[in-house]
């Protein structure tokens, strides 16, 4: 199990993560869910062990994994990566070093996956285009194997084709061979069906950690004549409003009773629950929530 | 088996919902085996949790039974016991939403009669 306990990181002065408490479970795959420079990739890199947290705990199974010979090798961190010595190399050579640091590498899996993803191997990594740079990288996290494995904007740059194949091997390995995987995102439209749970992320905090359905069900879009929605939503966590002629569509942040729904329907209002992507905008966009 | 979901209501439902549809639709028959959970989680592209629970409830409603180490198969009365639910919802949510709109429409009653009485007939003829 994954502990972060008061985690702050700071890079100079600013705080890229501050107090962030968030517990993961062994199996399941999370979706890490932030705009740009939300903070997601520190959050990860702490979990990763490529960054120390300037106040707080990480622990992972009881132990601290910085620099920890115990941890390192179960975790994967998949990433876009652009270095330059890794460009001179050919494709089946960064594989292979990829394979001598993985305890748990299957190879017979990775050849699978050479196949299915088409992956010139061949060719040196600098000549590849971006979504093939990136399909070697999932297809790494994929034979690796490791108990925690974590995609940090891993597919960016493949097509919808090859982003549908991914997922889709990612479940069949899932279901398998279980494990903890954690997926960065902001393509949360496309991937809203994958995650078991779900962290948003803002600013540097964590906003909301839930099952992906339970955290679904704590909002409710409310559609109908202004003056009746105003009525509604009184009171209440509102996290985004609009107008439109004499309609007004609000979504709520907090779980309706059957009671308040039933009052709802009654009123003429029109219930929907908003979609996570919906979610995740609200809550992040400025002058949402936090702010 | 539809194709896609749809993002604005919980999946788990949706699951749920698709295989009874599919049973209601006798795409699937009393005693057939439904797609294994691994088949649901691939055609959807979603969790295996999610697939879990949507296939729980079928469960806990007895729509379809478990075969220990086979899979899950359709209950002889399940064709049944959907018909009931449906019809005991289809004035709700079928017969009042299009009364509303054929009110504002300004649809007599008599032209909506008229109308249900064609497309019937349309559907006997097939």
């Amino acid at each position: 199990m994954i502990n972060f306990e008061n985690v702050s990181l700071q890079y100079g002065k600013n705080a890229a993560l501050s107090n962030v408490s968030v517990q993961l479970p062994e199996e399941g795959i999370c979706g890490v869910l932030g705009r740009n420079g939300a903070g997601k990739t520190s959050f990860l890199s702490l979990l990763c062990a490529y960054r120390r947290p300037t106040s707080g705990t990480v622990t992972i199974s009881g132990e601290d994994p910085y620099e920890n010979a115990n941890i390192m090798p179960k975790i994967s961190f998949v990433h876009d990566s652009k270095s330059e010595v890794e460009n001179e190399i050919k494709v089946k050579d960064k594989i292979k070093i990829a394979a001598a640091l993985r305890p748990n590498w299957d190879a017979a899996y990775a050849e699978k996956l050479i196949k299915l993803f088409d992956i010139p191997v061949k060719k040196k990594v600098g000549a590849l285009s971006h979504g093939m740079r990136s399909a070697v990288n999932v297809m790494i996290g994929l034979a690796s194997q490791a108990p925690i494995t974590v995609y940090d904007e891993a597919y960016l740059g493949m097509d919808a084709a090859m982003r549908k194949l991914f997922i889709n091997e990612l479940l069949e390995d899932y279901m398998e061979r279980p494990k903890l995987i954690l997926f960065s995102t902001h393509f949360v439209n496309e991937m809203e069906g994958l995650f078991s749970e779900a962290i948003i992320i803002n600013k540097g905090q964590v906003l909301v950690h839930d099952e992906s359905d339970a955290l679904r069900q704590r909002g409710t879009t409310v559609i109908g004549f202004i003056e009746d929605v105003d009525h509604f939503i009184d009171n209440r966590e509102v996290l985004s409003e609009r107008t439109l002629g004499r309609q007004k569509e609000a979504v709520l942040f907090g779980e309706l009773s059957e009671k308040e729904r039933q009052a709802a329907k009654e009123n003429g209002l029109e219930l929907s629950q908003p979609s996570l992507q919906d979610l995740f905008i609200y809550m992040t966009e400025e002058g949402g929530r936090d702010s | 088996m539809k194709s896609a979901l749809d993002n604005n209501r919980p999946i788990y439902l949706q699951i749920k919902e698709s295989i009874e549809e599919d049973i209601l639709n006798g795409l699937l028959k009393p005693e057939d085996q439904i797609p294994s959970n691994s088949q649901l989680v691939k055609h959807f592209n979603i969790n295996p949790v999610t697939v879990l629970k949507g296939i729980n409830l079928l469960v806990d409603e007895e729509i379809i039974y478990k075969k220990r180490g086979v899979g899950m198969f359709v209950s002889p009365d399940a064709p049944e016991k959907l018909k009931k639910r449906f019809s005991k919802t289809f004035l709700k949510e079928q017969i009042e939403p299009l009364i509303a709109i054929a009110k504002p429409l300004g649809l007599s009653q008599q032209e909506v009669q008229e109308m249900i009485d064609r497309a019937w007939k349309g559907e006997e003829n097939d």
